[in-house]
């Protein structure tokens, strides 16, 4: 029995719940053979991959649906060895290049190359181009985009490439020139419960509307989150009556924890625990970013209001930092140095200016 | 479908799409350099180099959808004609492998064998047919600056039988003495009249009704991309034509498709900042509680959700600060200065939800 998210997925451009529109828009796009490339950038758990899966059936009909995942092998300059998993139909393919790391150019130039230089050999096949969808657009790496460039436009006769990505701030702009751009929003919180009470009815039961606004209010715009959180509390409680809580990822606690140890003391002690801390948390993978946001953000929750604006411009300033650097606790680090001095100089009028 | 032959033996040759279903970009390329919009210095020193067949070696640049590639494709079509095109002209870009000893190899063979002219093509036209071959390297701007190095000795090795043409974005990427052994050719934003007639040419040959209003709204979201603005104009024609009966494409449905922020957004959150904004529009007046703090916050959170692009966002806002009738020159200039920050940050992949209330929280400083 897979996840109620998976089972659930709509499959079809007309089972897509919201954005009617933005589903009309693909479908009529889809109808004409001059299917351009497209970029469908949103926020995380907006539905873009459904969408572009959507889409693909739109194009080619039920055979996308016969999926297969290989491990492919490619070799860099280098001589070493890269090992990228491929989802692919006989009509698309699916890649994540950030699976290669620096090497993505490698894996998007080889890969490209061959799809591009073969035909569609099925006869039934309704369009005569193959779609690559590559997942994780905006952490490909600048030689990887400028890559793509002339490939796209160059073999566009024998391929589409679908890019699916956050935010678009980090794609260059001669690719952004070669794509439609299709921004799918997070669903507001009507289209959320509409989704809610469908998967609901769709097991057999019926949502009440008090577990389902909290399950909203958690989840943030994220669907997925949302439909996830929803199977969990069903399991927890089978009524879903009562006074239910979701729990919060343990990461999340964790870095609340971290944002409680800062207000608390501002020494060199505490930072040292919070270092300790903040490797706790990067040794499971959360990523640096994150981890600086959501500490942030209960730090600024906690801190009188002439301090917020200055904990947040201290965030974004080190956010940047930590992606142009290496080592990202340094950054992180640094961050919670400026915080506490910032924090020190407001309660007791100690200048701390020299500090800086 | 009849065009999904099996393919007997070899595969379908190139020229055998159908070009009703190539999209537009493609189908609409420039064939020769007068079709090339715009850009008239460039095409009149061009035109000149197809009467005296020489030609110096090329450096093209400017941003994106200008004209770059189309144009030495053009060049170069005009100059050997269909026969002679493949083995006079080599294109190699980013997308090939580009290590400057496989670029070396390739230039190697390809200047090798001197060209013998042969003027008349099979299609019956005569054409130039210089005793030189083309070398396009598209995208140089993405080479290393050792194979640029590099590309210096080779292009002094064959000087006599080559020509190169470098394209690329960023002209600042190409080292010194490599651009200085080029004439520079630069391609500009497409202005607004070469833009709107080619658009119009090519809406009336697709029997695309759009009407001047929808013009400008092209134009102006496209930024003097020709190929984003060609791009815009075939979805939304799609979309016109789909729904039943056809309805004609409307300049919002131009703003949707080009990832505009809707007025009312902007305006509202210029608001939340504490910007006065003129009443004319539509802006969500509700009251909301909290410090200001948690507005900006909010205001920023949701606009997030809401996916819309960063730079698109922050863009639409610094216009309205900027020309804002009432804002004192010294606070738009404290704005401008997070402006700019701003778009630093994000090309250097910053998170953009802490960049735009990073920018957010210090237009609202600058102005109370
Ligand atoms: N000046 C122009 N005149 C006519 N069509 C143009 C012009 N510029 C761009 N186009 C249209 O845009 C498409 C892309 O143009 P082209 O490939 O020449 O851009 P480019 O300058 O090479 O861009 P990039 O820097 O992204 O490679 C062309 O196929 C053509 O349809
Ligand atoms: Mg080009």
């Amino acid at each position: 029995m897979s996840l109620w998210v998976d089972h659930y997925r709509p499959r079809s451009l007309d089972e897509l719940h919201y954005h009617k529109h933005l589903s009309s828009r693909l479908r009529s796009l889809a109808a004409s053979g001059d299917f351009p490339h497209m970029l469908f950038y949103g926020p995380p758990g907006a539905g873009k991959k459904t969408r572009i899966s959507c889409t693909l059936k739109e194009l080619f009909g039920p055979g996308v649906d016969k999926l297969k995942v290989d491990q492919r092998v490619f070799l860099t300059q280098s001589k070493r060895k890269i090992e990228v998993n491929i989802v692919q139909s006989n009509f698309h393919l699916e890649i994540t290049p950030s699976e290669a790391g620096n090497y993505d150019r490698t894996v998007i130039q080889e890969l490209l190359k061959e799809i591009a230089q073969t035909q569609q050999v099925d006869l039934s096949a309704k369009q005569r181009f193959k779609v690559v969808v590559i997942n994780e657009a905006d952490s490909l790496s600048r030689d990887a985009q400028a890559a793509l460039r002339r490939t796209m436009e160059k073999y566009m006769t024998n391929m589409r490439i679908i890019l699916c990505a956050n935010s678009t701030s980090r794609l260059i702009a001669p690719i952004k020139s070669r794509c439609l751009l299709i921004r799918v929003a997070a669903p507001d919180p009507d289209e959320m419960r509409g989704v809610l009470g469908y998967v609901a009815k769709s097991v057999g039961f019926d949502l009440p509307p008090d577990p389902a606004d909290k399950i909203i209010e958690d989840s943030n715009g994220n669907m997925r989150k949302a439909i996830l959180v929803l199977e969990a509390l069903k399991m927890q409680s089978p009524d879903l009556t009562g006074n239910i809580t979701i729990a919060k990822p343990d990461w999340e606690t964790y870095c609340h924890k971290v944002a409680d140890l800062i207000v608390q003391e501002q020494t060199p002690a505490r930072v040292m625990e919070v270092r300790t801390k903040f490797y706790e948390l990067l040794s499971h993978c959360i990523p640096p970013t994150v981890i600086l946001k959501t500490v942030a953000e209960r730090v600024v929750e906690r801190v009188d209001e002439s301090l917020k604006a200055d904990i947040m411009h201290w965030a974004a300033f080190y956010e940047v930092r930590m992606r142009l650097g290496n080592k990202k606790i340094f950054h992180l680090e640094a961050w919670v140095v400026k915080v506490m001095s910032l924090y020190k100089q407001f309660f007791y009028g100690i200048d701390l200016t020299d500090f800086d | 479908m009849s065009f999904f032959q099996v393919p007997s033996g070899k595969p379908a040759q190139k020229h055998a799409v159908d070009p009703a279903l190539q999209p537009w970009v493609e189908k609409y390329r420039p064939k020769t350099i007068d079709d090339v919009s715009s850009q008239e210095h460039t095409m009149a020193v061009l035109r000149k180099t197809l009467t005296s067949t020489n030609l110096p070696h090329m450096l093209f640049y400017g941003p994106p959808g200008t004209g770059k590639t189309s144009t030495i494709l053009a060049l170069s079509r005009q100059l050997f004609g269909p026969d002679n095109f493949r083995n006079r002209v080599l294109e190699l870009n980013a997308s090939d492998e580009r290590g400057i000893k496989v670029v070396r190899e390739k230039i190697k063979n390809f200047a090798r064998q001197t060209p013998r002219a042969q003027a008349v093509g099979s299609d019956g036209k005569t054409y130039p047919c210089p005793p030189y071959k083309i070398i396009i390297l598209d995208e140089a701007d993405s080479m290393t600056q050792d194979a640029q190095g590099a590309l210096r000795r080779i292009m002094e090795t064959y000087a006599r039988i080559t020509r190169f043409c470098l394209v690329c974005n960023y002209v600042t990427r190409i080292i010194e003495p490599l651009a200085s052994r080029c004439s520079k050719f630069r391609f500009t934003p497409l202005d607004t009249s070469s833009a709107g007639s080619r658009l119009s040419m090519i809406a009336t040959a697709e029997h695309v009704q759009i009407d001047p209003l929808v013009l400008d709204a092209l134009i102006g979201t496209s930024g003097g991309d020709l190929r984003r603005a060609i791009t815009y104009l075939q979805s939304a024609s799609r979309l016109a034509a789909s729904t039943n009966p056809p309805t004609p494409i409307t300049p919002s449905d131009i703003q949707e498709i080009a990832g505009v922020v809707p007025d009312a957004v902007i305006a509202s959150l210029a608001k939340t900042l504490g910007i006065d904004v003129a009443t004319a529009m539509d802006v969500d007046d509700k009251p909301t509680s909290g410090s200001n703090f948690e507005k900006i916050q909010k205001a920023v959170k949701h606009l997030i959700r809401e996916g819309y692009s960063a730079s698109q966002t922050l863009s639409q806002l610094h216009d309205l600060v900027v020309l804002h009738p009432t804002l004192t020159a010294r606070q738009k200039s404290r704005c401008a200065l997070v402006f700019a920050e701003a778009d630093k940050a994000l090309c250097d992949g910053a998170d953009e939800e802490l960049w735009i209330l990073e920018v957010a929280l210090r237009i609202h400083k600058a102005i109370s």
